[in-house]
C-alpha cells in the first residue's frame, strides 16, 4: 500500500489476545504464514515461563486463536523468540540461560533440542537469512553463534566478546551474514567473519563517539533492502543509520554504517523496541504505554534523509509495550506486546 | 556478598509517628494519598545490613517520595548510609517489590540515589531503572531471599 505524505493514517485496534499470565516479552510472526491461503501465525513470550502460538481462524479473518501453549520446558522467563526462515522451527531464549529448539509435529510443539554455553539470562536469539547460523546473546556480555546441522545439531561456531555489559539484542543483516547487538554498554556491535582466517570478529562499533546512543540500546531493525538500520534507546532517541549496501553485499565486511537521523524529543520513556516494516514505517513501542509510527519525510536537505512522526498512539496498552512487529506479509498488520499480559494486533489504514 | 558489614557505625535517629489522619482523609487529594500510603509502606524496609529501618537510617525520609498524579509517575530518592554502598541495588530491589501493588498499573516508578550521595551516581542509577535488569534480578532465588528478610522480618 503506497503511503503518502500527507496522508491521514489511523491505527485500529483489531484484536486483544488474553492468555499469558505474566507480562509479554516477545513477539514474531511466522514468515512462511500470512500469504497465498495459509493463516498468519505468531508466537509470544512472556514471564510466565510459556510461548504461545497464535493463528489466524482463517486468511480471510482477521481473528487469532491460542493454538499451542510451549510450557514445561523453560524455568524462568522466556525473553525471545524467533522463527526460521522456513518457518519449521521456532527458537525460545530464555532467563534459565539456554536457548531452545521447537518444531511442529502433528498439533502440538516438540523441543528438539537445547542450546547451553551462555553463563546467565539470554536475551535475544535471530536466525540469519539463509537458516544455516543462529545467534544468541546474554548478560554474561557474549554473542554466540551456533552452525544449523543435520538432524537438530546445534553447532556453536563462535563465541564474541567485546561488549563490556548485558547485551540487550542480536539480529542478523537481511541480506548477508553480518550479526548486529546492542547493549546495556550504550553501543552497537558489527560482527562478521573475516573471509582470511574464518574467524569471527567485531568489525564496528557505533558508539557515542559516531552519533552513537548516551544509554542502552535496546533494539535494532532493518529496512527492507538492508541499507538502513534504526535503532532505540533508553535515551529517548531512535537513530537510523546507513550503509554502502552494494559493497556490504560484494562481501566487504569492511563497509561501514554511518549515522544518518536522530530523533529526539518524541519518546519521554525508555524505548523498548522499534521494527521497520518492508512498506518503510518504522513503530517504536515505549515504556509510556504508547505506539509511535515514523516515515521517511520528503523534506530532502543536503544532510541526507529525515523522519517525521506519522502516528501516536496513547494508551495503546495498560502498561509499558516491550515489542513492536509488523506481520512481514504486506497485510499492514502490527503486533504489539506489553507488561500488562496482552498482545494487540492492530491494522493500518488511511483515513480515506 | 563481602563477609564484613560495609557500613559497621551507622547514625540512628527516632522512628516518628505515623502519619493517620483518617478524619481528614477524604478531604486529601488522590495525590497526598499516594504520597501517604508510600512513604508508609516503605519507611519500615529493613536495611540489608543493619536491624534498622531505611527511616532510622535516613536512607528515607517523608521528602524521598514525589508523585505527579497527572503524568502516573513517581521518583523514589534514597540516600545510600555510605558513598560506596553495593547495597544500593538491594534497598532498590526492596522498594519496588513493596510498592509493585500501590499504585494504578499504569504508573511509572523511578528510583534513583540522592545527588551526590554515591560515588556511581550514574552507573547506580541506571542498574535501578532497567525493567529487565530488575526482573532478571529477582529471579535469582538468593536475591530474592535477601529482599524478602529486608522486607518481612519484624520491627525493633
Amino acid at each position: 500500500m503506497p503511503l503518502l505524505e500527507e496522508e491521514a493514517l489511523k491505527l485500529s485496534e483489531v484484536q486483544r489476545l488474553e492468555g499469558h499470565t505474566d507480562r509479554v516479552w516477545g513477539l514474531a510472526w511466522n514468515p512462511a504464514t500470512g500469504a497465498d491461503g495459509v493463516p498468519a501465525i505468531l508466537a509470544s513470550c512472556s514471564g510466565d515461563k510459556t510461548v504461545r502460538i497464535w493463528q489466524q481462524r482463517s486468511p480471510s479473518s482477521i481473528s487469532f486463536d491460542c493454538k499451542a501453549v510451549l510450557e514445561e520446558k523453560h524455568d524462568r522467563t522466556v525473553r525471545s523468540c524467533g522463527w526460521s526462515p522456513s518457518g519449521k522451527q521456532l527458537a525460545t531464549a530464555s532467563f534459565d540461560a539456554t536457548t531452545a529448539i521447537w518444531e511442529e509435529h502433528g498439533s502440538d510443539f516438540e523441543c528438539v533440542s537445547t542450546l547451553e554455553g551462555h553463563e546467565n539470562e539470554v536475551k535475544s536469539v535471530s536466525w540469519d537469512a539463509s537458516g544455516s547460523l543462529l545467534a544468541t546473546c546474554s548478560r554474561d556480555k557474549c554473542v554466540w553463534i551456533w552452525e544449523v546441522l543435520p538432524g537438530n545439531e546445534f553447532d556453536c561456531v563462535s563465541v564474541l566478546t567485546g561488549h563490556t555489559q548485558d547485551v540487550k539484542m542480536v539480529q542478523w543483516h537481511p541480506t548477508v551474514d553480518v550479526l548486529f547487538s546492542c547493549s546495556y554498554d550504550n553501543t552497537i556491535k558489527v560482527w562478521a567473519e573475516d573471509g582470511d582466517t574464518d574467524d569471527w570478529r567485531c568489525v564496528q562499533t557505533l558508539s557515542e563517539s559516531n552519533s552513537g546512543h548516551t544509554s542502552t540500546v535496546w533494539a535494532l531493525s532493518f529496512n527492507v533492502t538492508g541499507d538502513k538500520m534504526v535503532t532505540c534507546s533508553d535515551d529517548l532517541t531512535i537513530k537510523v543509520w546507513g550503509v554502502d549496501i552494494i559493497r556490504l553485499q560484494s562481501g566487504d565486511i569492511n563497509a561501514s554504517w554511518c549515522h544518518l537521523c536522530t530523533m529526539p524529543g518524541y519518546h519521554d520513556r525508555t524505548i523498548f523496541s522499534v521494527h521497520w516494516s518492508r512498506e518503510g514505517i518504522i513503530a517504536t513501542g515505549a515504556a509510556d504505554d504508547a505506539i509511535r509510527l515514523f516515515g521517511e519525510s520528503e523534506d530532502h536537505s543536503a544532510d541526507g534523509p529525515s523522519y517525521k512522526l506519522l502516528l501516536k498512539k496513547e494508551k495503546a496498552h495498560a502498561m509499558d509495550i516491550n515489542s513492536v512487529q509488523w506481520s512481514p506479509t504486506g497485510s499492514m498488520l502490527l503486533a504489539s506486546a506489553s507488561d500488562d499480559g496482552t498482545i494487540k494486533i492492530w491494522k493500518l489504514e488511511s483515513m480515506q | 556478598m563481602t563477609l564484613g558489614l560495609i557500613n559497621a557505625n551507622p547514625i540512628v535517629r527516632e522512628k516518628k509517628e505515623r502519619i493517620t489522619r483518617p478524619d481528614l482523609q477524604f478531604l486529601f487529594s488522590v495525590y497526598t494519598n499516594l504520597l501517604v500510603r508510600s512513604i508508609n509502606i516503605v519507611r519500615d524496609i529493613r536495611d540489608p545490613e543493619h536491624p534498622y529501618s531505611l527511616e532510622q537510617l535516613s536512607v528515607l525520609s517523608e521528602e524521598s517520595i514525589t508523585v505527579d498524579e497527572k503524568l502516573g509517575r513517581i521518583l523514589i530518592t534514597f540516600t545510600p548510609t555510605i558513598q560506596h554502598c553495593s547495597m544500593a541495588t538491594v534497598i532498590g530491589l526492596c522498594l519496588r517489590v513493596k510498592l509493585k501493588d500501590c499504585f494504578p498499573p499504569h504508573f511509572k516508578v523511578d528510583i534513583k540515589v540522592a545527588p551526590g550521595s554515591h560515588a556511581d551516581e550514574e552507573a547506580v542509577n541506571k542498574q535501578l531503572n532497567d525493567k529487565e535488569r530488575i526482573v532478571a534480578a529477582m529471579e535469582n532465588p538468593n536475591l530474592r531471599q535477601l529482599v524478602d528478610e529486608c522486607l518481612y522480618s519484624s520491627e525493633l
